[in-house]
């Protein structure tokens, strides 16, 4: 018994994928126009009273300490793995996206080829959780 | 007027239709939170202005507009006003994959501004690069609370995004497809996907809170730790810009959950005995699922503390991550050797997973409380060098 055969009349009818995209196109230009559009209505209506004192970067009135972008300002370097680990890991997720659709036409094999996929990824998990990578002290 | 021109006009109206709408939702979603969180505190909310507060959105839209749009003088003036344009547009954009009714049912078109083959890939891209507007924001502003917020914010986004994109991997290896309507029309055939996968709907559920960055999962906008986060240096409709993406994803989210797990436009089908064909009114049981969930949003921020920000990142890496995989093999191994007898088992079993981490709830959350650290022993010498750190 296939579950995913019943509702296949549903995909009947459906039009062709170009269409589709200039849809999505026409979406974004869209929502990016209404984005546009608020913060340029803004900028002609608000008041424009700009003083020294207003545009300092808020540091609870202190002078800011470091200066602007780009100016090395240091961070922990949690962040960074963080980074890297959802590179990983979503790289994983992009793997598992097309067995998950397919799935049922490859059982049982792709069964064993997805835990054996998960299972090499698991070793790098308990790996950085023994390392302690995950704790944010 | 050729053909294509015709479907590419009626794209425009629908896509301007659903941006207004979204953005009327948004603005009264406002209002509604505010009301609703007064009167689960024993208060009335913002009365005043209009009607029963009605008019109270209008109020807050206008003085936006008309604020002053203060620029500080360190941040990247490009990046600074192209960030909160890039949150709001992916925020709208990724609503319109979401079908509000079956093929041809609003006056004759679709109901749905774009239907791409891979529907919940192209939704997971867009929300992800929704993190580009915080984070960019933060950045630009070019000091130093914001800069820590944006961080903090879009890494919380990407670990959670993780969970919710690993926990519908269940329910893609049920249905077999990417698209929306092709697993609506799998829960019309085979009932409502909640029930197949309940474990995979809490942790969606809990991923979409942290997704869209509210309570308990609101750190980036902890007044009372690092100032506003992301948002400390808008002022005027860039920063209503951000609130408004906030609010929209907390829409799409809705949406996306009443559509992967509670059978989308359908209503359900034992009302039909009541009403003849209630189940397919187009779009009314969409916005029902979508006003629940916004409620239940609401009603989660009334109630819960906020967690902290280390065990924010310890629930999504050491619990999520792991039972989503688990959810995974689970419904895989189901699905790969005990497929003969029929769906239900499987729902027993993930209801049992969910039952089962409830109860062990305890136990587990050490997982994302502060690991105890052993105190240093008195009777031990003192390794330390002297002079402290």
């Amino acid at each position: 018994m296939r579950f995913f055969t019943s509702w296949m009349k549903w995909e009947e009818g459906r039009r062709e994928t170009p269409i589709e995209y200039a849809n999505f196109v026409i979406m974004l230009l869209i929502a990016l126009g209404i984005g546009v559009l608020a913060v340029v209505v803004s900028a002609i209506l608000g008041p424009k009273k700009a003083s020294r004192t207003k545009l300092m970067a808020y540091e609870s009135g202190n002078d800011p300490e470091h200066g602007g972008v780009g100016t090395g300002q240091r961070f922990p370097v949690h962040f960074y793995l963080v980074a890297m680990l959802f590179i990983i890991f979503d790289i994983e997720t992009a793997f598992f996206f097309p067995l998950a659709v397919a799935y049922q036409k490859l059982v049982p094999f792709a069964f064993f080829e997805a835990v054996a996929f998960v299972g090499l990824l698991l070793v790098g998990y308990v790996y950085i959780l023994k390392k302690g990578v995950l704790e944010w002290a | 007027m050729p053909g294509w021109l015709v479907e590419l006009l009626i794209t425009l109206v629908k896509g301007l239709a659903l941006a207004f709408a979204l953005l009327t939702t948004f603005a009264y979603m406002t209002l509604v939170e505010r009301r609703l969180l007064a009167r689960m505190q024993i208060r009335l909310g913002p009365n005043r202005v209009g009607p029963g507060g009605l008019l109270q959105p209008l109020a807050d839209a206008i003085k936006s507009i008309f604020k002053e749009d203060v620029n500080v003088t360190l941040a990247d003036k490009l990046v600074y006003t192209l960030a909160p344009i890039v949150a709001i547009g992916m925020a709208l954009t990724a609503f319109g994959g979401i079908p509000a009714g079956p093929p041809g049912s609003l006056f004759g078109a679709d109901p749905w501004v774009y239907n791409l083959d891979a529907g919940i890939l192209a939704l997971l891209a867009i929300t992800s690069m929704g993190v580009y507007g915080i984070f960019l924001g933060g950045w630009a502003s070019g000091s130093k609370y914001p800069i820590l917020g944006g961080l903090r914010s879009s890494a919380q986004m990407i670990s959670y995004e993780l969970g919710m994109g690993l926990s519908i991997l269940g329910l893609l290896m049920l249905v077999g497809s990417t698209s929306f309507l092709g697993i609506v029309g799998w829960q019309a055939v085979n009932g409502w996907m909640i029930l197949f996968q309940s474990l995979a709907f809490a942790l969606f559920l809990i991923s979409s809170f942290a997704e869209t960055n509210r309570t308990p999962f609101d750190l980036p906008e902890a007044e009372q730790e690092i100032v506003a986060g992301y948002l400390t240096e808008y002022s005027a409709i860039k920063w209503a810009l951000f609130q408004m993406a906030e609010y929209v994803n907390m829409i799409t989210a809705s949406a996306i959950m009443a559509t992967l797990f509670f059978g989308g436009y359908r209503g359900p089908g034992f009302l039909n005995a009541i009403i003849p064909g209630i189940a397919d009114w187009p779009i009314m049981w969409l916005v029902v699922k979508i006003a629940f969930f916004l409620f239940l949003f609401i009603w989660v921020r009334a109630t819960l503390p906020r967690l902290r920000y280390d065990q924010l990142m310890r629930f999504g890496w050491k619990l999520l991550l792991p039972v989503a995989l688990a959810n995974t093999i689970l419904t895989a191994a189901y699905l790969a050797f005990a497929r003969g007898f029929g769906l239900w088992p499987l729902a027993v079993l993930s209801l049992a997973g969910l039952l089962l981490l409830l109860l062990l709830s305890d136990r587990v959350r050490v997982l994302w409380n502060t690991p105890t650290v052993r105190r240093e022993d008195d009777s031990l010498p003192n390794t330390r060098p002297a002079g402290g750190d």
